[in-house]
């Protein structure tokens, strides 16, 4: 590099320092709002979660609790019966739901991945099909009915085992995995299943981890499967539904009566106290944002697999 | 340099036509050969008709006057009269807008915000600065509508966050009621979707300007390009292929973007503003007194045709333009 440039370089770099600290310092205030904005609200629901309920009445609390109190955490763990089967049911369909959909999407991948498989764009367009053409909600809602799944467990793992398009995720990641490793298993006499657990799915685990955890916040957060096909029967109900009933009580007298919500109104007749709320609201979210700072080297992979490729 | 998310899907199927076609006594040798695919094949065949396909058969109840108990073949056919209803039913075409309106406002708005966040924090030099508002930033994404609706309600009421700040800068003088209001419903919905998603979705734009060629950034400085400048002509063109792609691919999705917030937040003040399709639908399915699977199902492929000549239109439009097509 001559002299010259050199010297524009520094010449420029001086030049510029000034934009650049105000730029800088501009940027910084306001994604640090950004930031603010974002974890206000749920720190704000963490001071009110611990407080005491009659003295929260007054309002005022920030991000520190006035008069603190497990009161409420006791309530809701040992007075609210639904809760606590909405936990289990929720539990248990993030736990079933996930493995049994990322058991299925992979086998389907696999067998769309496979070059040689004589029926691959057929099944492909297929699976391809159901993404787009949407059948609409009720039509699902009567042939569950027929099928018996409607007020039943199985309605929450069934129905959305397969879906297109994690299969498509799934399979681009799988095809991009040489040949040459499943040629020289079935040269040993390894059968196509057995490619398929022991070489395929040891890795593809980035790809099984992003799935799974995708699956599984989705498992977490429904309720609207509760409440369309199990609304009559409590046994079945999942936690977010149970904080949805909760919640609902107390925005019927402050933002009129919810719209279309009659199966939820009706079910809760008293005013359940804000900091109640609060800790239902946090103790719903808290296993999300206890383990995400964890996970999220997967999903961001998982975002770009499927997403952006060079 | 082209940052494409179908490549490796096109790749495949270009793959497939290719295949040399094979003679009968080859077809079943590999036939032989791959029977165990053929076989779990034949099954994911079976589940994808009865979960996905059956439903459709399901679109004759739209020409009826469905009862359940008579079921498919018992009840009454109507011809048209159910769309006919449909399309007289100023509800319907309420709805219709307001899906339309608040599926626009959140597209125009989120593309926006995600592609500015990620230019911005793209542009953060402290390694760990930029990593925690990162994280901070896709933390609401995981929270569930329920959670999201509580949090904007609360903030929302007159004891609210929003309304103690508004009352202590002397803006209004008693707590205005948000949600009470109409005209603030829309841009409640459109901002409670940027405080969930923004950071999400700008997850994929900072990939697509982590990929930019950095000479790109040198040359453009030797040329004497300021911050801006860059941003404008570097950073925005490098990362046009993504914003493409990602705007049809959401275009085709512009109906699905309002069920759940809009059915969790409306009340009966706003019930003119915030009620979408689904919602419509959902009445017909739930409501005791006025249920009706047949209306219900005839905006339910009101509204598949709608999306599916969406997603038509925008492949098309992407084809045209020489970028790379959805599917």
């Amino acid at each position: 590099m001559s002299e010259e440039v050199h010297e524009i370089r520094i010449h420029r770099r001086k030049r510029m320092a000034a934009e650049d600290i105000v730029f800088y310092i501009f940027n910084t205030i306001f994604l640090l709002l950004f930031a603010i904005v974002t974890l206000y609200p749920v720190l704000n629901t963490l001071a009110v979660s611990f407080n005491e309920g009659n003295d929260a009445v007054r309002g005022g609390i920030h991000l520190w609790p006035r008069v603190f109190s497990t009161k409420n955490y006791e309530e809701i763990i040992f007075n609210r019966p639904g809760i606590r089967q909405g936990l289990w049911i929720t539990v248990a369909r993030t736990v079933l739901g996930t493995f049994t959909s990322l058991a299925a999407n992979a086998l389907l991948s696999f067998i769309l991945s496979r070059k040689k498989f004589l029926f691959k764009s057929g099944l492909s367009l297929f699976w391809i099909i159901t993404m787009y053409a949407s059948a609409g909600l009720i039509p699902g809602l009567i042939l569950f009915r027929y099928l018996h799944l409607t007020s039943s467990f199985w309605v929450y793992i069934i129905p959305g085992m397969v879906s297109a398009f994690n299969v498509m995720v799934m399979r681009t990641y799988m095809a991009g995995i040489p040949d040459s490793l499943e040629e020289a298993a079935q040269l040993e006499g390894a059968g196509y299943m057995t490619v398929f657990v022991k070489i395929i799915t040891p890795l593809c685990m980035p790809v099984y981890a992003t799935i799974a955890l995708f699956q599984a916040v989705y498992h977490w957060n429904s309720w609207f499967d509760a409440m369309l096909y199990n609304r009559f029967d409590p046994q079945y109900t999942t936690l977010q539904y149970e904080l949805r009933k909760l919640l609902d009580s107390v925005s019927a007298n402050t933002g009129g009566k919810q719209a279309g919500t009659s199966a939820t109104a009706a079910s809760v007749a008293t005013i359940v106290p804000t900091t109640v709320r609060a800790a239902a609201t946090i103790a719903t979210m808290a296993p999300i944002l206890a383990l995400y700072p964890f996970l999220q080297r997967y999903f961001v992979t998982g975002l770009t697999i499927g997403g952006v490729k060079e | 340099m082209e940052n494409t998310t179908t490549t490796s899907t096109k790749k495949v199927v270009e793959a497939d036509v290719k295949k040399p076609r094979l003679t009968a006594a080859e077809f079943t040798k590999e036939f032989k050969r791959q029977w165990v695919l053929v076989a779990i094949s034949v099954a994911y065949v079976i589940y994808g008709i009865i979960f996905y396909y059956l439903p459709l058969v399901g679109w004759i109840m739209a020409f009826q006057n469905f009862v359940y108990a008579d079921g498919l073949t018992g009840s009454k056919w109507v011809g048209l009269d159910k769309f006919k209803f449909l399309f007289s039913d100023k509800t319907f075409l309420m709805v219709i807008r307001n899906t339309f309106a608040m599926g626009v406002l959140n597209l125009v708005f989120s593309t926006v915000f995600a592609i500015g966040f990620a230019i911005l924090l793209n542009e953060v030099r402290t390694k760990w600065f930029k990593k925690t508002i990162q994280t901070i930033s896709y933390m609401p994404h995981f929270l569930s509508w329920i959670i999201v609706v509580a949090i904007v309600h609360d903030a929302l009421t007159s004891t609210g966050v929003i309304n103690e700040i508004l009352m202590s800068l002397k803006i209004v003088e008693k707590p205005y009621p948000f949600l009470q209001i109409e005209g603030w419903f829309w841009p409640i919905v459109t901002f409670s979707h940027l405080w969930k998603e923004t950071g999400w979705n700008a997850i994929i734009y900072l990939a697509a300007i982590t990929s930019i060629d950095p000479c790109l950034y040198e040359s453009a400085s030797i040329d004497g390009a300021g911050r801006f400048q860059k941003i404008k002509y570097v950073t925005l063109p490098g990362i046009r292929p993504t914003i493409m792609i990602l705007l049809l691919m959401n275009l085709g999705n512009v109906l699905n973007a309002g069920f759940e917030i809009q059915y969790l937040l409306g009340n009966d003040l706003v019930r003119d503003v915030s009620r979408t399709i689904d919602i419509y639908i959902l009445d017909w399915a739930l409501d005791g007194r006025n249920m009706d699977y047949s209306l219900g199902t005839a905006a339910g492929i009101f509204k598949t045709l709608v999306a599916m000549t969406f997603i038509v239109v925008s492949n098309y439009i992407a084809k045209k333009r020489g970028d790379e097509r959805l599917f």
